[in-house]
């Protein structure tokens, strides 16, 4: 019913020379669909930030983020996801240049410093889940932060996955090849995480203790 | 996408065979008639919850359906027709035609794009598996806090609407990134942005509000679900938690939305109406800019879904004065489409009846829109049935007769058969008489106070007519519905052969085969005008020549 006939054949000639071939811009569909992809992040991510932000304040049992918070070990935190952008930059640059070894060390130490991420924030929510007793349940801070920082981490966790993908196909030489281009989408990805993070910062770490 | 070829080639009488093909392809066009026939199944079903509602309220102090049959019905006839009817019908057309329109031989990431059709589907059975789980969901399309609470919300029936959402949600966006990044990078040589068919660019700008106004719903049903089954407080009052900001976050998605359905209708009768009035649409740029305009304003109208609650006479006044800005964008482009008629060759077949149809049905919801724009007249039938006369002008007048414009003109590109001219008039009429006795008297009913969502009334309050009416039209509607079934069961049978380009259109995807082949073009179409279908036919008087 429903396959499909031989294709009709036209000549698009027209007696006129062809135009270019790429429209308008050089950029391929991965770029594309990478950058829509964290437009809707960011979308999602304004909308628990809006969430956090409507209710600052507003909690009628503590602990409170001024209490409970701790300004440095956010700082520590920023600066191993600062550092991770930095890695993964000259690792996608290195595989750019064909430098697959350069770039796989350059992954692995993203790798390592997102990991350090992680262990910081598992140390962080270990004290205030068992040490204040600060949950989901415990007030509307609990409720937003909880949410927030979770869903960041989950994005840091995919990312690390993504990540340690992509180390075990730059070992084949048969994939290495066309890791370029994923490399560098992922890449971009890992830096709006790391913005994402960065705005956290300013407004759960900074502005609202 | 080369198994399914295969079976259908051969006299494969295996259904497995046939079906592992359909289960497994990623093959746009494969995904597009999927994507239309479960629209089509859940179309029924929200269609025959529609008639059992207007069943329920034929007469006065009727108990055909109790209260709490009622309220599921509701809730069930929107959930289902925004996110299981409109949108997958809309994203199996753009599916089937874009990547053929734009010269392509398949979305920019089609096994994302198989993804997103199951995600959509299972979202929808996810939803209709609460039938069988205790209960259908019963808080409404826009699911109120703090009703939707655990306390007041008990079982499971909110939890099942919850993840049925979530799960469409998420296909829904992968198909708005899988949209734009096909629309931007897959083009064939020569179409640039300025020579983009309009349906085209109608379906980039609906990709970009997916992409900015779903996330933040998929946010606020994961508040929810926390909410409901881990003890958080986003929406708990007790707590300190606002039911105000659901309304919030749900209506920042909600408006856009409506433009979201609306949007892909104004690029198909951006299509429809020129090749049916012979002439080349009147502003082409025009009608590209303002549907960017109507993009844009769309996200700062959100709250006139909620004058009723209460805000400053500040906010009020913004979003009162937003909402009758995006009047003129819309406005423009209703006269692009008069401007384009005017002086044209029309030929009356079905795609264009419909299309008509949807230009004086639309202008009709757009004028009711204005109406309620204005906050003190939104105060005085908020949550009435004037609200819902309103909406259903604006998504079954404007989305659903857009939709069965593009159904009646892309049919025979997508089976190589042409649907019944006769069966077609028939299905038009009625559904458009059905329609206009359906929600025509919805007005007059919401005008005497008549409120929506209540499952019987008093006699004697002046709206029994006004309900009788409805309920004869729904009636009706339901016949032309079944009427368009057959035609498309007949169709597939015994319909005539289509051809290539049955309407002599311009647009590339009727330079293919009826069903095109696999890779869609045996030689990839070079463009150099808006109409490089003309150009190819007229070779001594292309359009490029002009442009």
């Amino acid at each position: 019913m429903i396959g499909g006939d031989e294709a009709v054949q036209h000549d698009w000639s027209g007696g006129a020379a062809a135009p270019a071939s790429n429209p308008d811009g050089a950029w391929p569909r991965g770029r594309f669909g990478m950058v829509a992809f964290l437009a809707s992040e960011f979308a999602f991510f304004s909308t628990l930030i809006v969430a956090y932000l409507k209710y600052e304040g507003q909690d009628r049992v503590g602990p409170t983020p001024q209490h409970s918070l701790h300004l440095g070990l956010a700082v520590l935190n920023t600066g191993f996801l600062v550092a991770s952008s930095v890695t993964i930059a000259f690792a996608a640059k290195s595989l750019f240049a064909h430098r697959v070894g350069a770039a796989a060390r350059w992954l692995a130490l993203t790798v390592a410093l997102g990991a350090a991420f992680l262990a910081t924030t598992a140390y962080e929510w270990h004290d205030l889940i068992v040490g204040q007793g600060l949950t989901l349940r415990t007030n509307l801070f609990g409720t937003t932060y909880f949410t927030l920082i979770g869903f960041h981490a989950a994005h840091v966790t995919i990312g690390l996955i993504v990540m340690v993908m992509l180390l075990f196909m730059l070992r084949s030489p048969q994939t290495r090849a066309k890791l370029a281009e994923p490399l560098e989408l992922t890449s971009w990805y890992w830096h709006f995480v790391d913005g994402v993070w960065i705005v956290i910062l300013m407004l759960v770490y900074v502005l609202s203790r | 996408m080369s198994i399914v070829a295969d079976t259908t080639r051969q006299p494969a009488t295996d259904w497995t065979t046939v079906l592992h093909g359909w289960v497994t392809t990623v093959d746009h066009k494969l995904l597009g008639i999927m994507y239309v026939v479960s629209g089509l199944v859940f179309f029924v079903l929200g269609g025959i919850e529609a008639l059992l509602m207007r069943w329920q309220l034929f007469a006065p102090n009727s108990h055909f359906v109790g209260h709490a049959t009622f309220n599921q019905l509701f809730t069930m006839h929107g959930t289902t027709m925004i996110f299981f009817v409109a949108m997958p019908m809309i994203f199996g057309f753009a599916n089937y035609v874009l990547p053929l329109m734009i010269g392509a031989r398949d979305m920019a990431f089609p096994r994302l794009n198989a993804f997103s059709f199951w995600m959509s589907l299972f979202g929808g059975l996810l939803l209709y598996v609460s039938f069988f789980a205790g209960g259908a969901p019963d808080v409404g399309w826009f699911g109120y806090a703090p009703l939707t609470e655990y306390t007041f919300s008990r079982g499971h029936a909110t939890d099942y609407w919850i993840l049925s959402l979530l799960v469409s949600g998420v296909g829904t966006i992968a198909t708005a990134i899988n949209l734009s990044a096909t629309i931007l990078a897959m083009r064939a040589p020569g179409m640039t942005l300025d020579k983009l068919p309009l349906f085209a660019w109608m379906m980039l700008i609906d990709a970009a509000l997916v992409l900015f106004a779903l996330p933040p719903l998929t946010a606020a049903l994961v508040m929810l679900l926390l909410d409901r089954s881990c003890g958080a407080h986003f929406f708990d009052v007790q707590a300190g938690g606002s039911a105000l900001l659901w309304q919030h976050l749900f209506w920042f998605f909600g408006h856009p939305e409506v433009y979201i359905v609306a949007l892909p209708a104004f690029g198909v009768i951006s299509e429809v109406v020129p090749v049916f009035s012979r002439k080349v649409i009147f502003g082409y740029e025009s009608v590209a800019a303002a549907s960017v305009a109507i993009g844009f304003i769309s996200f700062g109208v959100w709250a006139h879904h909620m004058f009723a609650v209460g805000m400053s006479p500040g906010l009020d006044s913004f979003f009162a004065g937003a909402s009758l800005l995006i009047a003129v964008p819309t406005g423009i482009k209703v006269f692009n489409w008069l401007a384009t008629l005017y002086g044209g060759r029309l030929r009356m077949e079905a795609p264009m009846l419909f299309a008509l149809g949807f230009l004086g049905m639309f202008v009709l919801g757009g004028l009711t829109g204005i109406m309620l724009a204005a906050a003190p007249i939104d105060w005085q039938v908020t949550d009435s049935y004037f609200v819902v006369g309103h909406f259903h002008y604006v998504l079954f007048g404007g989305t659903v007769f857009g939709l069965m414009s593009a159904f009646y003109y892309w049919w025979p590109k997508m089976t190589g058969r042409m649907l019944g001219p006769k069966l077609a008039r028939w299905h038009f009429w009625l559904l458009f008489i059905g329609f206009n006795l359906t929600f025509g008297p919805m007005h007059f009913a919401g005008l005497m106070g008549m409120p929506r969502r209540v499952y019987t009334y008093q006699a004697g309050q002046g709206w029994d007519v006004w309900n009788r009416w409805t309920t004869v039209g729904a009636v009706v509607q339901g016949v032309a519905m079944s009427l368009f079934i057959i035609n498309v069961l007949v169709s597939l049978r015994r319909g005539a052969p289509a051809g290539d380009d049955p309407w002599d259109a311009w647009t590339l995807e009727w330079a293919t085969s009826s069903p095109p082949a696999d890779y869609n073009f045996e030689t990839v179409p070079v463009v150099r005008s808006r109409r490089p279908l003309w150009d190819l036919k007229h070779p001594d008087d292309p359009d490029w020549k002009h442009e």
